[in-house]
């Protein structure tokens, strides 16, 4: 088992609605295949630096994972046939990324709280 | 005569050597992985048209500049950063 990270980007076409399902498409296959997700994180539509598919924006979602490794080539072909993402990017995490993914992920998690406390 | 068009100073001229010690950031920040998700990061290590700084410069250690190389190639990949820039600082 390791730890990888993804970020695909799914094209602005889709609707809300549509776009979750994309992404459920995903969480749930790697669920189906043994992986644990661990963190899992929605950017927003970003603007892109540069277009891809002529497109300037992109629904960005990120996923921390823990699997095994012949699970990957699988992702990235399910990746690849989904015309809905137009880019993605997979990084197995060693050590160091790893204790750096928990402090970010507190980080993000401290953030939350704080606005829902304000909120409230 | 030649020694009048030759210029003499009698006390050494002041010249700014800016011989400012360079290190590496990340040794001394302790940072031991670089992230790609952080382009306003990464972003000063790129000059305004997108190139990554030589070390030289930035005097970054050979480690992390590799390592800041795969990070800015990465965030690339991602449209996080641009493959060719103009006037982005």
């Amino acid at each position: 088992m390791n730890n990888y990270e993804t970020v695909f980007i799914m094209t602005p076409v889709l609707s809300e609605e549509q776009m979750r399902e994309t992404v459920k498409k995903f969480t749930k296959s790697l669920k189906e295949k043994g992986a644990k997700i661990g963190n899992e994180e929605y950017w927003g539509l970003k603007k892109l630096k540069y277009p891809i598919q002529k497109k300037n924006t992109g629904f960005y979602y990120f996923i921390e994972f823990e699997a095994d490794g012949s699970l990957i080539a699988n992702l990235e072909v399910q990746f690849k046939r989904d015309e809905r993402v137009m880019r993605w990017l997979t990084v197995k995490l060693d050590k160091y990324s790893i204790e750096y993914a928990k402090r970010r992920r507190d980080r993000l998690n401290a953030n939350k709280t704080e606005k829902e406390e304000k909120k409230l | 005569m030649s020694s009048q068009t030759e210029i003499r100073y009698l006390s050494p001229v002041d010249i700014d050597k800016r011989n400012r010690d360079k290190y590496c950031r990340f040794k001394k920040m302790g940072i031991k992985y670089i992230d790609y998700k952080d382009p306003d990061f990464l972003m000063r290590f790129l000059n305004e048209q997108g190139k990554v700084l030589p070390r030289r410069l930035t005097g970054t250690s050979l480690k992390f500049q590799r390592r800041l190389s795969v990070a800015v190639k990465r965030a690339r990949q991602l449209a996080l950063l641009p493959y060719v820039g103009d006037l982005l600082k």
